[in-house]
């Protein structure tokens, strides 16, 4: 047997019959959905079509809310999440919020506070990770002459870039993304489409985006929900061009949501 | 009869400040009160020198040095006991039965009378323990006084971090421990801060717990286990027994002071604090 592994090798987070219940109100109903190694999967449909819940059944941060059920399979490297070690598991797949949280103290203990949580301690190999992950990030040029002075003093989208890095510097496999630029201007968010399109060889993007055109312009894959359900996956390129449901045409069209 | 709302919009205004202005009176009166009669007692030789004739002559150095010790060592008994009990409430528990019961208990340790904390002190651990009058009976008692002070006001400083900070560090792989002891303690430290004060300002102006637990000797305390008088006690054994009236208010005076002082060095050093975190 084994098969499930063997036969799903290329996949690296997988999807699967996912069905997820908060209180009495399905949430999500019978997803599957395979993201590809290396690719970035962005996840559109309008406000409730249970996006950002899909991110947090991945890395299991859903868990702390309470009344949740859920039944189908998630898998990372085809290994359901529920049996790896919730705390290894977020490690492995970092998420960057909606709106940008620094922690509270300078710009360089916000990028370490990862590292330091699993015991990085020696402070060359910190700043090394320090201004791997900022340049990863594009924000090294912009804050590495005031590292040490507080995070909450940088701009909206340096935040951003700054959680973005900070999630980078515990070497995540996976970066689940909820509407990163939601609060963001054009620039900012141009930035930080930039980044990811830099950064997708190494890593695996789930992109939540409330823009489509965000989605076209940085997505492989796109897969649109509503209500819940997954109406349409398919390449990037097709989905927007050619889709085959209707609901799809409309909400991408802009007729509704 | 009819009163033009601008007549009653006056009559309202005079009415809450002569209210104000009264309760910054009855302030103003006490401590000038106490300042004017005993101010002149206050000399550098009355606070570093030990009391001769039971406190009628002589200084107070033995009270200053007890009151330190008890209400120093009482936080400190207070402090990890009541942060544990706010991070449990908060952090590792939904809310219950159970917590409302713990809440409910800590809220009512705080409504009973300081002397029957005395009385139990003087029970539990003066006679039960056997530990005598001593500093560290006086300290253990005054720490179960003001564990709900410090509880509550945690706690209030843990539900004041906001929910996002704890998510971030669980999403980059914190433990819940983790999370605690680095964003989440952090964070509320100016408010338990507030609580540990708060604490400390009562345990120093105490009086009825100590006379039962710490007894009244005025010698000078060389450790935890011996007996000892502090400041308040001292002020009402001095006034009660007629012993001297001013070296009373020149305590009182004293304990005023300090009071005020420890309220200040909360302030700087929470301003500090937050300063920091910003």
């Amino acid at each position: 047997m084994g098969t499930a592994k063997g036969a799903k090798v290329e996949e690296k987070l997988a999807v699967r019959n996912l069905t997820v219940t908060v209180g009495n109100r399905a949430v999500l109903k019978d997803v599957s959905l395979p993201v590809a190694a290396g690719e970035i999967l962005a996840i559109i449909g309008p406000a409730h079509s249970g996006k950002t819940t899909l991110l947090r059944v991945i890395n299991r941060m859903i868990e702390t809310q309470p009344e949740f059920t859920r039944t189908g399979e998630v898998r990372l490297d085809g290994v359901e999440v529920r049996e790896l070690d919730g705390d290894e598991l977020r490690r492995r797949v970092g998420l960057v919020f909606a709106t940008p949280v620094p922690l509270p103290g300078t710009v360089y203990d916000n990028v370490a506070y990862g590292p330091r949580l699993h015991g990085l301690r020696a402070r060359s190999r910190l700043d090394a990770v320090v201004e791997a992950s900022l340049r990863a990030a594009f924000l090294w040029d912009e804050v590495s002459d005031r590292l040490h002075s507080s995070a909450l003093r940088l701009s909206g989208g340096q935040q951003q870039r700054l959680c973005i890095a900070r999630t980078l510097a515990t070497s995540p496999e996976v970066i689940l993304m909820d509407e990163p630029c939601s609060g963001l201007d054009p620039i900012s968010t141009a930035q930080i489409e930039n980044a990811m399109r830099q950064l997708k060889h190494r890593y695996t993007f789930v992109l939540v985006t409330n823009n489509v055109k965000q989605a076209a312009r940085v997505a492989d894959k796109v897969a649109f929900f509503l209500s819940g359900e997954l109406i349409e996956f398919a390449p990037s390129g097709q989905l927007f061009t050619t889709p085959r449901d209707p609901r799809t045409d409309d909400y991408v069209s802009g007729r509704i949501g | 009869m009819l009163v033009r709302p601008f007549v009653w919009q006056r009559i309202v205004w005079a009415v809450l400040c002569v209210m104000t202005l009264a309760t910054l009176a009855c302030l103003f009166f006490i401590v000038s009160f106490i300042a004017a009669k005993g101010a002149h007692v206050i000399t550098p030789d009355f606070l570093l020198s030990l009391p001769e004739r039971m406190g009628k002559e002589g200084g107070i150095l033995p009270t200053i040095v007890a009151t330190l010790w008890v209400s120093l060592l009482a936080v400190l008994i207070a402090t990890p006991v009541g942060v544990a009990t706010a991070v449990y409430l908060t952090e590792y528990t939904r809310e219950s039965a159970l917590t409302r019961v713990i809440r409910f208990g800590a809220d009512a340790l705080a409504g009973i009378p300081s002397i029957i904390f005395g009385l139990f002190g003087f029970i539990f651990f003066v006679i039960r323990l056997r530990m005598g009058w001593s500093i560290l009976a006086g300290a253990l008692t005054l720490a179960i006084m003001i564990l709900p002070t410090i509880v509550r006001t945690s706690e209030e400083a843990i539900r004041a971090v906001p929910q996002a900070l704890r998510e971030v560090s669980l999403s980059l792989g914190g433990t819940r421990s983790k999370t605690i002891a680095r964003v989440v303690l952090p964070n509320a430290l100016p408010g338990v801060l507030t609580g540990v004060i708060l604490g400390m300002g009562r345990s120093v102006a105490e009086t009825a717990v100590l006379i039962f637990t710490a007894g009244s000797s005025l010698l000078m305390p060389r450790t935890v286990f011996d007996p000892a008088r502090t400041m308040s006690v001292h002020f009402y054994v001095l006034a009660r027994e007629g012993l001297s009236m001013e070296r009373a208010y020149g305590t009182a005076l004293l304990l005023i002071v300090s009071i005020l002082l420890i309220n200040v060095v909360a302030y700087v050093l929470m301003f500090r604090v937050t300063r920091k975190l910003r």
